[in-house]
């Protein structure tokens, strides 16, 4: 066997515990990596290549040409960041600050709403090992970890053993899904699968909050009290329980208030904990320095005000989303994210006006119409560096493959000597 | 998991008895055994039959694929995730703080492991459907959230 282990970067559950075969410059054998964490280390099939203006550039040009965008944009946006280390999104805030760029990561249209709650400590959270070795009742909330997170029930959440769950799922823990449609952790789930229709997550919250103080729940649409006070009554019980958040539930919620409210009535009564089902491998680490830094963990403005002096703003205006409806953007730098073929047309269409400058190692929609394009190290593979798990927690990440790309993090530091 | 019926709905329903069997029902249920294979009846050869011919050639595996316990892996819905992994109990007692623990397999007792992000088998006599104590167990099915382990 493998004595070592290698990181998966294929989503936040950066599993740690992958192991790898090389025949000289390719990655030939993948073991305990899922489906989609295999796709992501074997690596692109269609690499960006080093480009102005749709020409083929060598690296020096094409990094003096992108400082020279973000100098000369009135407003530009840094936007992306969830596939990049925590050192480069560090450099990604210096370059922010210092030609006053707006700055913000996918966060901001995702988990950001949760993140932020559990780092202002209104959430309690737990790490992903605590789970697997205490947690008895987890709870998948609009989130579908067998098509998003493939490994997340195998490796922590629900069936392996763990210190003082040490007879497995079997015997040891419940899992429960609640979701608007029968998912495959729905399947998995069973009988504990809670199905609700869209929009009413928030009206099965409430229910549940009151049924918790011995109130009778009821709800609009057709679950019936009881089955709601039995979902209650396993909530009471459990010794550690965690509820896993997806975007179902995210999206369907205008703010965290009712969440919050929930968690109090649940670390009332019960032993619970909350956490996000963050997708992009480091997104919650796009979140922490930018945090540590502003206080914010997204859409921040470094902004100067009419004396010249420096200013952070923040707030909802901030947003690539608002930013790019707006058209209030002048210049993009993206990446590691696409927003040409993930967000809306209507949204996203703002990006063909401007210069984009688009650093990702593959091909994707944004980089076809990019001013410029810098392909870089495939994090997690051809590059090193750490990222903060789904649950908070730092991972290093080793270096599995050389590559003569410039990792993520030194694209940012060579545009800051530029600038 | 397909039954006996599903196959019976896409047969002729003629009890010709071509394939050698009493009638389509009979056939059905041996195609569902694995007793007999799609081919071996000549009227679904028939162009009005295409349709079913074909689905019944996806829903009924080749004997081929599967292990001597009967088991059969449907790589194409496998999507790595482990969860037959971590689940099996044989992986639990031979590799209770890898396997059993949700990681990588740290030995080569275990009989499930994932490579190539696909499910592989291997150590098949160790399992417990196996052998002169046989039981009937279905740790690696009811976890598999794509139904891609089946037996036979
Ligand atoms: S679950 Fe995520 S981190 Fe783990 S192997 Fe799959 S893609 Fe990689
Ligand atoms: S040969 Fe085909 S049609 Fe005839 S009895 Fe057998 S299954 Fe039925
Ligand atoms: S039937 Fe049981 S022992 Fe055999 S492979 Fe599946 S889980 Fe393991
Ligand atoms: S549980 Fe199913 S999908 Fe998951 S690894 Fe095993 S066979 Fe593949």
């Amino acid at each position: 066997m493998n004595e070592k282990y290698y990181v998966c970067t294929g989503c936040a559950l950066l599993c740690d515990d992958i192991e790898i075969e090389c025949d000289g410059y390719r990655i030939s054998g993948v073991n305990s990596a899922c489906r989609k964490g295999v796709a992501r280390m074997k690596g692109c099939q269609d690499p960006l290549a080093c480009s102005i203006s749709g020409q083929k550039a060598d690296i020096d040009a094409a990094i003096k040409e992108a400082a020279e965008i973000l100098t000369n944009a009135d407003n530009p946006l840094i936007f992306g960041l969830g596939n990049s280390t925590i050192e480069a999104q560090k450099k990604a805030i210096e370059v922010a600050r210092r030609v006053h760029a707006y700055i913000d990561d996918t966060s901001s249209f995702c988990q950001g709403p949760v993140i932020e709650a559990i780092l202002n400590g209104q959430i309690r959270s737990c790490t992903l090992d605590e789970v697997r070795h205490q947690a008895d009742v987890i709870i998948y909330w609009g989130a579908d970890p067998a098509n998003s997170h493939p490994r997340h029930l195998s490796k922590y959440s629900y069936f392996p053993r763990g210190k003082e769950r040490q007879r497995g799922w079997e015997e040891d823990r419940t899992a429960i899904a609640i979701d608007v449609r029968h998912s495959d952790t729905a399947e998995i789930c069973k009988d504990h699968f809670y199905q609700i229709p869209p929009q009413a997550d928030r009206e099965l919250i409430d229910a549940l909050t009151s049924a918790l103080s011995g109130k009778v729940p009821k709800v609009s649409f057709g679950m019936e009290s009881k089955k709601i006070l039995e979902l209650a009554s396993i909530l009471k019980k459990a010794q550690f329980g965690t509820i896993f958040v997806g975007l179902g539930l995210v999206y369907s919620l205008s703010d965290m208030e009712p969440l919050i409210k929930l968690m109090d009535k649940l670390n009332e009564v019960s032993n619970f904990h909350l956490v996000p089902m963050v997708g992009q491998y480091n997104m919650r680490g796009a979140d922490q320095p930018m945090f540590n830094e502003t206080g914010y963990i997204n859409r921040v403005h470094f902004d100067t005000d009419p004396t010249g002096a420096d200013v952070t703003r923040h707030g909802p205006e901030c947003s690539a989303v608002e930013l790019l409806r707006s058209g209030e953007v002048d210049a993009a730098l993206v990446i590691g994210s696409d927003p040409m073929g993930s967000l809306p047309r209507s949204i996203a269409e703002h990006l063909l006006h401007i210069p984009v400058i688009n650093i990702d190692p593959c091909k994707t929609q944004t980089s076809r119409n990019a001013a410029v394009t810098i392909p870089c190290a495939l994090g997690g593979v051809e590059s090193g560096g750490s990222a903060i798990r789904m649950d908070g927690v730092q991972v290093e990440l080793p270096v599995i493959l050389k590559s003569d790309r410039l990792s993520d993090m030194e694209i940012f530091d060579r545009i800051l000597e530029v600038l | 998991m397909t039954g006996a019926m599903e196959i019976y709905q896409l047969l002729p329903k003629t009890n010709c008895k071509e394939c050698g069997r009493s009638t389509c029902m009979a056939f059905a249920a041996a195609l569902l055994s694995r007793d007999a294979v799609v081919d071996d009846c000549p009227i679904l050869k028939e162009e009005k039959y295409r349709d079913n011919y074909e689905n019944l050639t996806k829903i009924v595996s080749p004997v081929g694929n599967a292990s001597e316990t009967g088991m059969i892996v449907h790589e194409e819905l496998c999507t790595g995730c482990g969860n037959c992994v971590v689940a099996c109990p044989v992986n639990v007692a031979e590799d209770p703080y890898g396997a059993g623990a949700g990681k990588t397999p740290t030995n080569d007792k275990v009989i499930l492991r994932v490579e190539d992000g696909i499910v592989r088998i291997s150590n098949v006599e160790d399992c417990r459907r196996f052998g002169e104590n046989k039981i009937l167990c279905s740790g690696c099915i009811v976890t598999c959230p794509t139904k891609a382990i089946e037996f036979i």
